[in-house]
Order: structure tokens, then C-alpha cells, then sequence
């Protein structure tokens, strides 16, 4: 059962951040499905190998492209090299900047920083504040006025999110905010979740990026050509597009202000391919349950729990086939929702 | 069950009762605390639960002498119970632990 709250206000200092600490869903309890502590154990183990592994591929794919876009660049065929190399950059960097941020994708501490901090500068989300804001995310996943990383606020804002494909409403926003921290500042809601101890390192962090950019553009100037750029900065913009094709399945149209994942998370059955990109969080639902499990053990999370889930949607399409109408019907009456049915036998819901 | 309680210390398990490099939740007195057991098989006890967002600890993941929180896999050194950086910032309580008669007793201020 989800609880009501007033009216749309997903600002994180408004009145529905107190109204939800009011009605208890703040830092609340939420519902976890039934496996045993051994199992959980064993799917909880780190490994390096993996997302090594993964990661040399990943870094072998952007060099590859990277240089055919360089080589073939001024003809038509370093469109598609840098079409690669664009979602390599500003997609997949999405899926390692989360499970790095978790900590979870390798076994070795250093390799996850490492990893996170480069994703950040290439997704466009500050480390450290971006950190936080996840942390925030865990607590109160889709609780209105809690949330930070709420993607589609009702009413949805259809234009803005035909503008997310290619980050033109997230990129401004998140450069103001490096140009702040630079400054040694930070916005009103960042305050609310970013403790004191770790500001000095969100503004240290804003200033090797802005360094790193102004070199990126001096180089571009002093070439007279925008193929620095096509490297460093905008395939954040251009190569964004599969995060938000990924991004949007994993709570839009679904209940707000729920304490049960089941009922405001998705997981969608993909393809190798695409689960290597998104490094396996089409299994959202039970990344949200058991945020421990690093990301090469979700599908066999899945086979653990899946008879307490609702069923998972098959491929991208059959997913889209309910969002787009759900948010369609959003835009006219907010406060629609899709309801998630639970399989038959599945336990009973908190509360 | 009541725990015995002699001399400050608290009878909190049996030696068995937790698996090598694993936790366990232990309440005492009204408050809630996590019991260790590491790989070469020594105890150690910690609050319960995490400093970051009051969440049990005995529901986290135990590697060598480290404790990950389930809910936002923020990780303590559970022998010194110093916080390993974001999002947990502030230490944990430690308590003294002892092995006496196939006993695990912790120590209460």
C-alpha cells in the first residue's frame, strides 16, 4: 500500500521531505524477500576477476573506437567509431560508476575507487556528492521529498525527458553545480545529504574536473578543432542516450512512497550485450533488496527470490510497452500508477 | 532468554553459534550489539548497529576483519571498529570479548 502525500514536491527542503519523515517512510524499514543467511553469504562474495575482466574489455572497446573515430575523423565513417565510443563513454560509464560507488563490483577496494571516480568525470555526476545522493537513494527509493535520484517526477515532464537522451537538462545542472563547488559551495538540497567531513572533497574533486576541462577546451581552441571535445566532454552528452533507455526502466511509472521494492523497482530480462553495458542492473529489484550482492552474481540472486517477485518483463520492448502509456497517463492524472502484481505464494507486504 | 551477567561481562553465545568470518546480532539491557568471529577464529563485538543510518550490522557481510552494512555497504574495521571512509564517517563501539568454557562473553560499560 503506498502512502499518500500531499501533492508533487520532490524538492528534498520542501514540505514533503518533513511530511514523509512524519508518516514514517523516512530511513523506514523495507521489505526484504525470504533466502537463507547461507546463501545470501555466498552470493555476497567479492571477486576481482569479473569486473576486470569486464574492465579491460571495456577500456579495449573505447581505445578501439576511439582511435577509428580519431583515424576516420573529417570523413562520414568516424560517425559510427564515435557512435561507440560515445555510449561506451557516456553509457556504460553509468552502470561502472554505480556498482563502484556500491563497492561491490570488485573485491579490491582501491580498484572500485579508481573505477568510481573515473565513471563519475564520464557520466557527469560529481563523485563524492553523487555518493551521497545514491546513499540517499537506498534509504528512501522513490519516497517524494526524500529521494534525490527520483527520474521521472509526476506530472513527467515528457520534453525534459526526451531532452535526458542526450543530457541536456542533467549536464547544464551539473556543471552549475561544479562551478559552485569550485567556489566552495553547494546547493540547498546537496546540504541536506552531503555530512559536513566530506565537502573539502567535493570541492577538491570540482576543481581537478573543471581543470581538466579547461585543458580539454584550451586544446580544442588552440587546434582550432572540436575532436578534443569529441573525447573529453561531450560523449557525455551524445553517448548518453542507452543510460537513459536503461535508466528509465528501473522505477519510472511505478508507485511512489511504497516500502517494498517489489512494488516500485523493475527487473527486465536483456541481452549479453546490453548486460555487459549496464553491467547487470536490469536486475534492479534485487540490487535495491540486497544492495551487498556485487553484480556478477544478480542473475543468480534472481533465480534465488524470483518466486517472491512479481514476473520480470521480457527485453526492452515489452518493458516500454508499459511505461511510455503509464507515463503518457501520468502527464494527465498524476496520480496514476503501474501496480505490480505479486506472484501467487509471495509473502505478505510490511505493514 | 536472560544473559548472565558476572563481573561487567555478558554470556552472549556459544563458540558455534557463529560460523568463521561471519556476525551475529546480540541484545543485551535493551540495547543491540553485533558479535565477530573471524577467519582464525577470534571474537570481537561492536554496537549493532551502523553509525551511518542505524541499520543492523549482524544482517551485513563479514570479509577478513571488515563488516559491510546491508544498506549502504558502508564498511568498518570491526577489531577497532574505525569507519572506512563514505558513506560511514564515525567510528563504532568496540567492546572487550572473551572465549571461556566454549562461552562467548562481551563486556558491557
Amino acid at each position: 500500500m503506498s502512502v499518500e502525500i500531499s501533492s508533487y514536491d520532490y524538492s528534498l527542503v520542501g514540505k514533503n521531505s518533513k511530511l514523509a519523515e512524519e508518516k514514517g517512510l523516512a530511513s523506514a524499514e523495507w521489505y526484504s524477500s525470504p533466502i537463507s543467511r547461507k546463501r545470501l553469504k555466498e552470493l555476497m562474495q567479492r571477486r576481482d576477476g569479473p569486473a576486470i575482466r569486464d574492465t579491460l574489455i571495456w577500456f579495449a572497446l573505447l581505445s578501439l573506437s576511439g582511435f577509428l573515430g580519431y583515424h576516420y575523423w573529417g570523413t562520414w565513417w568516424c560517425v559510427p567509431a564515435f557512435f561507440v565510443y560515445g555510449v561506451l563513454y557516456g553509457s556504460a560509464s553509468d552502470s561502472r560508476w554505480h556498482e563502484c560507488g556500491h563497492r561491490t563490483a570488485f573485491k579490491t577496494v582501491w580498484m572500485n575507487d579508481v573505477i568510481y571516480e573515473m565513471a563519475s568525470f564520464m557520466v557527469l555526476r560529481e563523485s563524492t556528492s553523487w555518493r551521497w545522493s545514491h546513499t540517499r537513494h537506498h534509504t528512501d527509493t522513490i519516497i517524494v521529498g526524500r529521494d534525490p535520484e527520483i527520474a521521472v517526477p509526476r506530472p513527467p515532464d515528457l520534453v525534459g525527458i526526451a531532452m535526458a537522451f542526450f543530457s541536456l537538462k542533467s549536464g547544464p545542472k551539473e556543471f552549475h553545480r561544479v562551478f559552485l563547488h569550485c567556489r566552495g559551495r553547494l546547493t540547498d538540497e546537496e546540504a541536506t545529504y552531503v555530512p559536513d567531513s566530506e565537502r573539502p572533497r567535493v570541492y577538491r574533486v570540482a576543481r581537478i574536473w573543471a581543470l581538466i576541462y579547461l585543458v580539454t577546451i584550451g586544446l580544442a581552441i588552440y587546434t582550432r578543432s572540436i575532436l578534443p571535445l569529441m573525447f573529453i566532454g561531450l560523449p557525455s552528452f551524445y553517448g548518453a542516450w542507452l543510460l537513459v533507455v536503461f535508466g528509465l526502466t528501473q522505477h519510472a511509472g511505478l508507485a511512489e512512497n511504497v516500502l517494498d521494492h517489489r512494488l516500485n523497482c523493475r527487473t527486465v530480462y536483456m541481452n549479453p550485450v546490453f548486460r555487459f553495458v549496464y553491467w547487470n542492473m536490469n536486475y534492479h529489484l534485487e540490487h535495491h533488496m540486497f544492495p551487498m550482492v556485487p553484480y556478477h552474481n544478480l542473475p543468480a540472486l534472481h533465480a534465488e527470490l524470483k518466486a517472491d517477485l512479481p514476473k520480470p518483463y521480457n527485453g526492452l520492448w515489452e518493458t516500454y510497452r508499459e511505461i511510455i502509456p503509464a507515463l503518457w497517463q501520468q502527464s494527465k492524472d498524476p496520480t496514476y500508477f503501474v501496480q505490480r502484481q505479486l506472484p501467487p505464494g509471495a509473502k505478505p507486504l510490511p505493514g | 532468554m536472560k544473559n548472565e551477567i558476572k563481573d561487567g561481562w555478558v554470556d552472549a553465545c556459544a563458540v558455534g553459534d557463529i560460523e568463521p568470518e561471519d556476525v551475529r546480532r546480540f541484545d543485551s539491557g535493551g540495547r543491540t550489539f553485533a558479535l565477530y568471529r573471524s577467519n582464525d577464529n577470534k571474537y570481537y563485538a561492536t554496537d549493532g548497529l551502523c553509525t551511518h543510518e542505524q541499520v543492523h550490522l549482524a544482517d551485513g557481510f563479514v570479509m577478513d576483519h571488515i563488516i559491510e552494512c546491508p544498506k549502504h555497504n558502508g564498511r568498518f574495521d570491526f577489531t577497532t571498529g574505525k569507519a572506512q571512509g563514505a558513506p560511514v564517517c564515525v567510528n563504532l563501539q568496540t567492546y572487550p570479548v572473551k572465549v571461556e568454557s566454549g562461552r562467548v562473553f562481551i563486556k558491557l560499560g
